[in-house]
């Protein structure tokens, strides 16, 4: 009876209308991790790329650059390591790069490690110094290896973002990922994220770009916001496409679940239900958003007439963990026909 | 083409959970095996199954209908768990439309239930690979068993016969006849999925009566018609009813 009384508390606390799907940590580590480590590469790139054409004053430390590499592949690394957790059977994980044709998983299969590679080709590149310039532009400007390098790791790492953004927002069902919104809420928290980690490491290797970062950083990050934003109010607005008229097929405006067939829990109730109150939900929404946004901008602007890596290595940390409070939340805010069938035990 | 499926009659089904039963019977011995339940006896049991009766109540007391639904894989024609999965082990037979996972290829990803409206996969607890209604695919053509045995054990098991199984692209067949005689339906419409399995809905059985056949206002025979007219010879006679 006791069994029975919890059970009902726990489904009637989540009832259809609130929050749904049960977020996995490892899909949350794996998609922040690999975020801020496609931004990283990005800000390394960036800043090569105005070095290179003049866009601002000359800043040729090597080492930035590969330690820059080495730090954005540990992430990817560190990334794919906790998605793995996220596999009933991971020695099999090798199969899934199969349906590149269909699936958006698989294509992700395949565009991390081919960044993996690209980072990897980039770092090294910087460390052996192949800065002969290959070809010259009209402009008079030299194309070394690691700027053509970096050019094929930045096609890479935008490919990489778009199947990690797809993997969510082409399941129809899941009406709250299924927008464009999605894809670009991806690519910008992972930029953002990115250029405030470059921002610390820049000013942890006394170079000069810590500034220009800081002001990526920033932008990225009120972008960011805004496209954030966007998708909470887009979210708060959804109508559900199924109700249980549909879900049985019987025309009435009152149909009420008495029993989902079982007593104990099953999948279906344990991975898309996640037993939180709403409360709690719109917390983890708030904390997300000044750990991910407001925090990070008030300390980069800091930083900008400040010396020393402390404010914006905090900055970066502050942002990281907001991050892993957004994902949370993106998983949590999604609700799932299915649970039409989950909603009560007799 | 064929495509398998069930049609399920809910006006019949009397929410008896023999499907349910039979179903985890049949195929936690059988290739699709095992169907791992946990703690079954304990505090907080589960465990994997193919098929669930499910209870609904429609409208509101004292105006309320019970509807018994029983629930499994509906082997959708446009299915969209096949494309997500990753590793091609999700899939959908072209012979018979059934839709199944192949145990050996499947890296436990979930991937496929979440692309699933209806909830009809499970990730079994044990083998860590997802799991679902096979339409007893090692049941249906085993020729060891007599010809009106090759059905899904749930079909076998229903004691109202509210399970009916066939290929639903032969318009003669009787799962084709049933859903066209009696306004067989498939479940979430909106997605475009497009499921295989119909449900067939409640019908109700009703006699028209109108209220002249209750009562009728020119009987001359009436007691009230006769009261009115006492006096021998006044009111109406037999000659009035008949010709001789």
């Amino acid at each position: 009876m006791l069994l029975q009384a919890s059970i009902k508390e726990c489904l009637s606390s989540n009832n259809y209308l609130g929050n749904i799907m049960h977020p996995a940590f490892s899909v949350i580590f794996l998609t922040t991790l690999i975020g801020a480590a496609q931004g990283l590469f990005l800000a390394l790139f960036t800043g090569q790329i105005f070095t290179t054409f003049k866009l601002m004053p000359e800043q040729n430390d090597p080492n930035f650059y590969i330690i820059g590499s080495v730090l954005s592949l540990m992430l990817l690394t560190l990334g794919l390591f906790a998605s793995f957790f996220h596999l009933g059977h991971p020695e099999r994980a090798w199969r899934s790069i199969a349906r590149w044709r269909t699936s958006w998983l698989s294509r992700e299969v395949i565009a991390l490690p081919a960044m993996m590679i690209g980072v990897m080709a980039y770092g090294a590149a910087h460390f052996f110094d192949l800065t002969y310039p290959l070809f010259e532009t009209p402009g008079g400007t030299g194309l070394d290896a690691t700027l053509i390098l970096g050019f094929i790791t930045t096609v890479l790492t935008y490919t990489l973002f778009v199947c990690t953004g797809m993997i969510y927002a082409c399941i129809k069902f899941l009406q709250e990922w299924h927008s464009p919104l999605t894809v670009i809420n991806f690519i910008l928290l992972g930029t953002a994220s990115g250029f405030t980690l470059a921002t610390a490491l820049s000013a942890w290797l006394n170079t000069e770009l810590s500034n220009f970062y800081a002001t990526w950083a920033i932008t990225f990050t009120v972008l960011a916001l805004i496209f954030r934003f966007a998708t909470v109010i887009r979210n708060q607005k959804i109508t559900p496409k199924s109700d249980l008229r549909s879900a049985i097929g019987v025309r009435h405006p009152k149909v009420v679940q008495i029993t989902q067939g079982f007593l104990g829990g099953s999948f279906n109730t344990r991975e898309y239900f996640h037993g939180k109150s709403k409360a709690v939900l719109r917390n983890i929404k708030y904390i997300a958003f000044i750990l991910v946004f407001v925090i990070p901008v008030i300390l980069l602007v800091i930083s900008l007439s400040s010396k020393g890596y402390f404010i914006p290595l905090l900055a970066i940390l502050v942002q990281y963990v907001g991050l892993l409070a957004e994902r949370w939340y993106f998983f949590a805010d999604a609700n799932h026909p299915q649970n039409l069938y989950y909603q009560n035990i007799a | 083409m064929t495509q398998l499926a069930l049609v399920i009659d809910l006006n019949v089904c009397v929410g008896c959970h023999a499907c349910v039963t039979s179903c985890k019977e049949w195929n936690t011995s059988g290739e699709a095996g095992p169907m791992t339940d946990k703690m079954p006896y304990g505090e907080n049991p589960t465990g994997t199954f193919f098929n669930r009766v499910q209870t609904f109540e429609v409208g509101t007391f004292p105006n309320t209908e019970t509807v018994h639904f029983p629930k499994s894989c509906l082997h959708c024609e446009e299915p969209p768990c096949v494309p997500v999965c990753p590793t091609g082990a999700s899939y959908k037979r072209k012979q018979d439309g059934i839709v199944l996972v192949d145990y050996d290829k499947c890296i436990g990803c979930k991937y496929c239930s979440w692309a699933c409206p209806y909830g009809a996969r499970e990730l079994d607890e044990k083998q860590r690979v997802m799991k679902k209604c096979t339409l007893c695919v090692d049941r249906i053509y085993d020729e060891l068993l007599p010809e009106h045995e090759r059905k899904p054990a749930c079909v076998m098991s229903c004691p109202t016969s509210a399970r009916l199984f066939g290929d639903v692209h032969d318009p003669d067949s009787e799962v084709s006849k049933a859903i066209r005689d009696s306004n067989g339906y498939q479940l979430m419409p909106e997605w475009g999925t497009n499921p295989a399995n119909h449900y067939l809905p409640r019908r109700k059985v009703e006699i028209k009566i109108h209220t002249d056949e209750l009562k009728r206002v020119d009987n001359p025979l009436s007691k009230e018609e006769r009261k009115k007219h006492q006096a021998p010879g006044t009111g109406p006679s037999l000659d009035d009813m008949t010709t001789w």
